[in-house]
């Protein structure tokens, strides 16, 4: 990997364009599920390199530790056993952040600047500008940003930005035994990945295929998966993933409509008092009253 | 300061506290709120020491907005009982607004715009207090479901009752000498007798 | 390895089974993916559990543990039923042909000159038929009903399909899976690996396990082949090394074994480890022996080792019996020991029946714990809950804690599993009082001598002729030990051929074992590794990853031994004439008077083919052996049962109580009282490891801690269905000697296996946890585990016993 300009494409809460000179070229990384032993390398790794530690936690009868993504664990290694028509398979996915083109923490995020997508593709939290409301949370389709019990703010995988920016893969890549964490341009990883098909189709995974779901844009991390059909059975990956509605709807148009219908009230009733004039008590009534009062 | 002593009481000292604790409450809220309802907002959130600030006050406020608010509720919820005058006056809203108000039904102490409002204004305060707990994070953990459907009701919710307050508070800039009644508490009896004659009556016997 | 980690890749068949890979070794495992990638190779499985590496195996085969000699007999009686071997590799490279006495018997399950009482056999039978001139008579028709290949063919055709689909519990279509897929790499240009570690040598018949395999690999023609094999996978970066220089009580340096009772002088000890070649031309290297041995005693003995006094051989103990771990601790439990010392080890832990060994360590005056980390051990005295329910109060034992450094903190050579000894350079300084190792012990040692000097004592001899001659006493360097390892000239070393000739000038280091001599000019501290620090510089530091071959031999990365070869028996690379089996992976070939290729020659470098010189040099046969009358417990592998079994007979042997479990096998006073029986502990227990950690060791570790905090056993569904059990709880697992409690995971992994007509459950034990570290405390695994080993080695049978389990 070359040198990285880390030029910022998106900026959550603002509405100006970004720089968008110089062209950088898109990274991914790929998850080679099939050439994954979950040894939970990239686990370690990422503690290490990002300088986190999780609790210690406890055996909850799963192979899974932690058992969930946190604040602290940025990727987890998901186990899941699956048995069809007698043949057993267990599926080990690394879970983390994807890295979505169009990410719906961004889209979510009301705090300037919290969360950004670099020109290579990078969707990076910055901390200090994050204000721990946790829409973030609900704009993600993988269920993937956590906030911070201990500050409040939210973290998730930052695909070693930091390291990608001087030239060297992320963390896990780099100490992935089996090479089944690949890292490199979008376009070498989709490249990787075709290899890997042909390889697993000839071993009779028919349905062997990529995931990079269109319906956010297509991501930035991969998965090769023998079941490409599937994804739910690696420990639920979305089928075809995409930012909620729900999200869609309160960050799309409707908010700047409600903006302007709320400029439109204060104004309406601006220009209602300048055309028809205030609601005086009629001179008619006060005399009246006046005159009573003289009695 | 020396009113006129015939002057009508409209609000008592502890209904007009409670409204403007309620005011109060909504401003900050709004400002706050609207910090994060769209970038072009955003730098109110400095109003409240930043982001994370306005982030923290902000459930805090609606908490006591919705405590207060529910204290107004229960002072005023016999009074804003709809009748059928308050019907026909609602619907004949537009000449009111035309700034003609001389045929309107006669009202009481609030007329229908006003009812109204009250209703819609509890009905928000109840919707942003439930979709507000949802998404309280530092307290709450909801399903991510629940939380996006909170955020959205949210929003719309907070939308349209700022619009909604726009109108209220406009309503009582426009009547000239009707924000004195939430000031000090009295109305001339000519405001009460134009505005409210059925109040009127009632508080004059004539 | 007789291979080396890359090596891997150039396999076509890798087969995982005694081992679990890419749980224990991810590092390496890279290559099976290599070779899954990019030779299109297949990874077939065969274990009690779905393991991490048969997550992504293209198949995989249920075993029962403790059933592998059962599944890979049958496998050999596959091959040679179907006629699914490499016939030209096993005819003229193995024994096959070789006529055995007449005399040697294999009836109802115990080979010929079995002694009951002391459980081992006498071997006179398991011998070749020799000639006048000494060499093995040989058939070369195969057709000779006493000769290794009928032989052979006779012991294994009892393992049908179908008995061993009984005894392993692998369903017959399975089994015939795997054989079908193994048998594809007959073909001379077709070859299999196989990857094992713990789960084949952890059996009280560990080391027939792995012979089974490699009767199996010389069948296929897989023997010295890129990409072939037998490759123990090491459990330590340095275990390796551990095992080279042998420190075992039985053994010395470079495999040499050291002088019993019986060995009065240096001459008769080098006369029975001196063997004669039992075929004509062959090298029979082993014949160098006095070199080795008069090299190493120079090495220790320096000057005062002269041919006077036999080169001080009555300075070296003599070994009166076992000195194996299991031997030192049932000593040390019969009150015959008074002082441990114990450096890098945590036996509390790590050996068998912790209750014994609790017990053990209280009989002693002192334990001396030298390690980076408060081991377990260190603290066996200490009352840890449930975790350690000891009285103090009743241990008078006084432990002694010397903090050394990690391997880190410390310079030095790794030797790995592919045996390339690999420099390493200290990262960081150790904290706090810790000190090297090597310092530590230099220290006792100079102690020692000082009270010897000055109290004299009974035999000072040893400890005062020992040469020291280290630039600072109290610290050896890294550097000085290896370079003494290696070894040097003492005097001019010359030409046997032309005695004008100097070979190698006196000071000077060696560069090859070649130049050893046993008559004192030459000193080396494990012949093995000479060549590793050659007059050219430390070889082991040497970083070239160029692979010119593409094979992944880097021969100018580190230094393998023996001479620097990357794959032994490499002249079995190559057919009679000299070509190689496979032009693609080319290891060796003969070319215009000389071997050339792309690895140090296993062979004498100007062995003309004509010469008939056979690759296995080491043995005096020239040949790898089919028939192997070096085993302590047969010259055929033979399925025995696990000392507990769930079943009530060997289902081989069912009449013959006697022929149950290995015949051979070391059992102890009042340990075979404890063995459990299956009506009251009904399910086969194993232990293993996880990725997630090493040994006792990362419980110390945040990091690991993090990743898998607690104790877990593993169930399959259906015995948890049995057992009400659900993933989560916590369960309760006895044996015989103990119970442990733990978190229960429920699994599909594990499946109940038909064996021999019953449902034989498996219950599986992840290691790992104790009573010190960061990691949530746990009960120590070994609480459980049988006081019996292998009969060969003495590994304990930590694979296969019998517990029972209920929820907690």
């Amino acid at each position: 990997m070359a040198l990285q300009s880390l030029d910022i494409a998106r900026r959550s809460a603002t509405t100006t364009p970004p720089p968008g000179v110089r062209q950088t070229t898109e990274v991914a990384k790929l998850i080679d599920v099939s050439a994954c032993i979950g040894c939970k390398a990239c686990q370690v790794a990422c503690m290490e390199w990002n300088d986190i530690r999780d609790e210690v936690g406890s055996c909850s009868g799963v192979y899974d530790n932690p058992v969930d993504l946190t604040a602290k664990s940025w990727t987890v290694m998901r186990y899941a056993e699956v048995e069809e028509k007698g043949k057993l398979e267990w599926l080990i996915r690394k879970d983390g952040c994807m890295h979505c083109a169009d990410p719906g923490c961004l889209k979510a995020c009301p705090a300037p600047g919290a969360i950004i997508q670099y020109a290579n593709g990078i969707v990076d939290f910055h901390q200090e500008n994050c204000i721990g409301c946790g829409y973030c949370v609900t704009g993600c389709p993988f269920n993937v940003p956590r906030i911070s019990k201990e500050d409040n703010k939210a973290y998730k995988c930052s695909l070693c930005s930091d390291r990608v920016a001087v030239g060297q893969a992320p963390a896990c890549a780099k100490v992935c035994p089996t090479g089944a964490i690949q890292f490199g341009s979008k376009e070498q990883m989709k490249d990787y990945a075709d290899k890997r098909l042909v390889d697993l189709k000839s071993r009779g995974y028919d349905k062997a295929g990529l995931y990079d779901p269109q319906g956010v844009g297509g991501t930035h991390v991969m998965y090769v998966l023998h079941h490409a059909d599937r994804p739910e059975l690696y420990s639920g990956l979305p089928d075809n993933p995409s930012i909620s509605p729900l999200v869609g709807l309160w960050k799309g148009f409707a908010k700047p409509l409600a903006t302007v219908a709320m400029a439109a009230v204060a104004l309406g009733s601006l220009f209602h008092y300048v055309t028809k004039g205030p609601n005086e008590v009629s001179k008619e009534l006060e005399d009246e009253l006046e005159k009573e009062d003289a009695k | 300061m020396i009113r006129n002593p015939k002057d009508l009481q409209r609000y008592t000292a502890h209904e007009r506290a409670n409204h403007w604790v309620v005011g109060i409450c909504f401003i900050l809220l709004g400002l706050s709120g609207l910090a994060f309802f769209h970038p072009a907002f955003f730098p109110l959130a400095q109003l409240f020491g930043g982001g994370v600030w306005a982030r923290i006050l902000h459930p805090f406020i609606g908490v006591l907005m919705t405590l207060s608010f529910l204290g107004m509720f229960f002072r005023f919820k016999s009074l804003n009982t709809m009748t059928p005058a308050d019907k026909e006056w609602l619907a004949r809203v537009g000449e009111m607004v035309n700034g003609d108000d001389h045929n309107m039904p006669e009202q009481g102490k609030y007329n229908g715009g006003q009812k109204a409002m009250f209703w819609v204004m509890a009905a928000s305060v109840a919707l942003l207090f439930v979709s507000g707990i949802l998404l309280w994070r530092a307290y709450f953990n909801f399903p991510v479901d629940a939380v996006r459907l909170g955020a959205v009701v949210h929003a719309a919710v907070a939308a349209a009752m700022i619009g909604f307050i726009m109108v209220h508070v406009y309503a009582a800039i426009w009547v000239k000498g009707t924000i004195r009644a939430m000031w000090y508490g009295t109305v001339t009896r000519a405001w009460a007798k134009q505005h409210h004659r059925g109040w009127y009556r009632q508080m004059t016997g004539k | 390895m007789t291979n080396h980690w890359v090596d891997i890749k150039n396999a076509d068949l890798v087969i995982v089974m005694g081992g679990n890979a890419a749980e224990a070794h991810p590092c390496g495992f890279k290559w099976v993916i290599e070779a899954k990638k990019e030779r299109k190779a297949k990874l077939v499985v065969v274990d009690p559990r779905f393991t991490r590496s048969a997550a992504v195996a293209d198949y995989y085969a249920p075993i029962r543990s403790g059933a592998d000699i059962a599944f890979l007999g049958g496998v050999i009686n596959y091959l040679l039923s179907k006629d699914k071997i490499h016939h030209e590799y096993v005819k003229h490279y193995s024994n096959a042909t070789f006529l055995i006495n007449p005399d040697f018997k294999f009836e109802d399950g115990i080979f010929s000159g079995y002694n009951a009482e002391k459980r081992n056999y006498a071997k006179d039978t398991w011998s070749y038929q020799l000639d006048k001139d000494g060499y093995a008579k040989v058939d070369e028709t195969m057709q000779d009903p006493n000769c290794v290949f009928q032989l052979m063919k006779k012991h294994y055709s009892r393992y049908t399909p179908e008995l061993v689909s009984k005894v392993t519990g692998t369903p017959k279509d399975a089994f015939l899976k795997v054989c079908e897929m193994m048998a594809e790499t007959a073909a001379p240009n077709k070859t299999m690996t196989i990857l094992y570690a713990l789960g084949w040598t952890e059996h009280s018949k560990g080391s027939q396990n792995i012979r089974t395999m490699a009767l199996i690999q010389i069948l296929l023609g897989n023997m010295g082949m890129a990409g072939g094999g037998i490759n123990a996978l090491r459990g330590h970066a340095n275990v390796q090394g551990i095992t080279d220089m042998c420190l075992f009580g039985a053994n010395l340096p470079g495999y040499l074994t050291s002088p019993n009772e019986a060995d009065v002088d240096r001459k008769t000890y080098l006369e029975k480890r001196t063997p004669k070649a039992l075929r004509p031309n062959q090298m029979n290297f082993a014949q160098n022996y006095p070199k080795w041995f008069t090299s190493l005693q120079k090495a220790w003995y320096g000057n005062a080792a002269t041919d006077k006094n036999d080169y001080a051989f009555d300075w070296l103990p003599k070994i009166d019996g076992a000195y194996d771990t299991l031997a030192i601790f049932e000593r040390m439990h019969q009150g015959k020991m008074n002082g441990f010392v114990c450096q890098g080890y945590n036996p509390l832990a790590s050996i068998p029946n912790k209750k014994k060994v609790g017990d053990a360590l209280a009989k002693l005056k002192y334990l001396v714990v030298i390690d980076p980390l408060t081991t377990d051990t260190s603290e066996f005295w200490k009352n840890h809950a449930e975790f350690n329910e000891v009285d103090s109060s009743k241990i008078q034992t006084e432990v002694f804690r010397l903090p050394c450094n990690l391997f880190a903190e410390d310079t030095g050579s790794f030797t790995n599993s592919g045996r390339v000894i690999q420099w390493h350079w200290k990262a960081a300084d150790g904290p706090g009082e810790s000190k090297r190792d090597v310092e530590i012990l230099a220290s006792l040692f100079l102690k020692l001598k000082e009270m010897y000097a000055k109290d004299g004592g009974k035999f000072p001899d040893a400890m005062m002729g020992l040469t020291w001659p280290y630039r600072i006493p109290g610290k050896p360097a890294p550097e000085e030990l290896l370079m003494e390892i290696n070894g040097k000239a003492l005097t001019d070393v010359l030409d046997p051929k032309d005695k004008t000739k100097v070979l190698v000038k006196a000071g000077e280091q060696l560069g090859t074992f070649g130049l050893l001599r046993d008559d004192g000019s030459t000193s080396c501290g494990n012949w093995i590794y000479c060549g590793s620090w050659s007059q050219g510089g430390n070889n082991t530091a040497k970083r070239d990853n160029s692979d010119p071959s593409g094979l992944g031999q880097t021969l100018n990365w580190g230094y393998a031994w023996p001479v620097n070869r990357r794959i032994i028996y490499n002249r079995a690379s190559a057919d009679l004439a000299g070509k190689p089996w496979d032009a693609k992976r080319t290891l060796l070939k003969w070319a215009g008077g000389k071997w050339v290729g792309n690895d140090v020659p296993d062979m004498r470098p100007d062995a003309a083919p004509e010469e008939g010189v056979m690759p296995f040099i080491m043995n005096p046969e020239g040949v790898a052996r089919l028939f192997a009358p070096a085993m302590a417990d047969g010259p055929f592998p033979e399925h025995y049962e696990p000392f507990e079994t769930p079943l009530d007979k060997n289902p081989f042997h069912p009449n013959n109580p006697k022929a149950t479990s290995n015949p051979a096998a070391r059992v102890y006073k009042g340990d075979m009282e404890v063995f459990g029986k299956a009506k009251d502990f009904p399910y086969v227990a194993t232990t293993y490891r996880l990725v997630e950690h090493f040994h006792y060791w990362t419980k110390h570790s945040k990091l690991n801690a993090v990743v898998q905090p607690e104790q877990f056993v593993e169930i399959g569904e259906e015995l948890a269905k049995e057992k009400g059990i659900a993933s989560g709880d916590k369960v309760k697992v006895r044996s015989m000697r103990g119970f442990i409690k733990a978190v229960a995971v429920v699994t599909k992994r594990i499946k109940a296996l038909d064996v021999d007509g019953k449902k034989v459950h498996t219950v599986g034990l992840p290691n790992h946890w104790g009573f010190k570290g960061v990691a949530k405390s746990g009960y120590i695994v070994n609480t459980l585990t049988p006081f019996v080993g292998d009969a060969n080695a003495q590994t304990p049978e930590f694979k296969a016993f019998l517990v029972n389990i209920e929820k907690a």
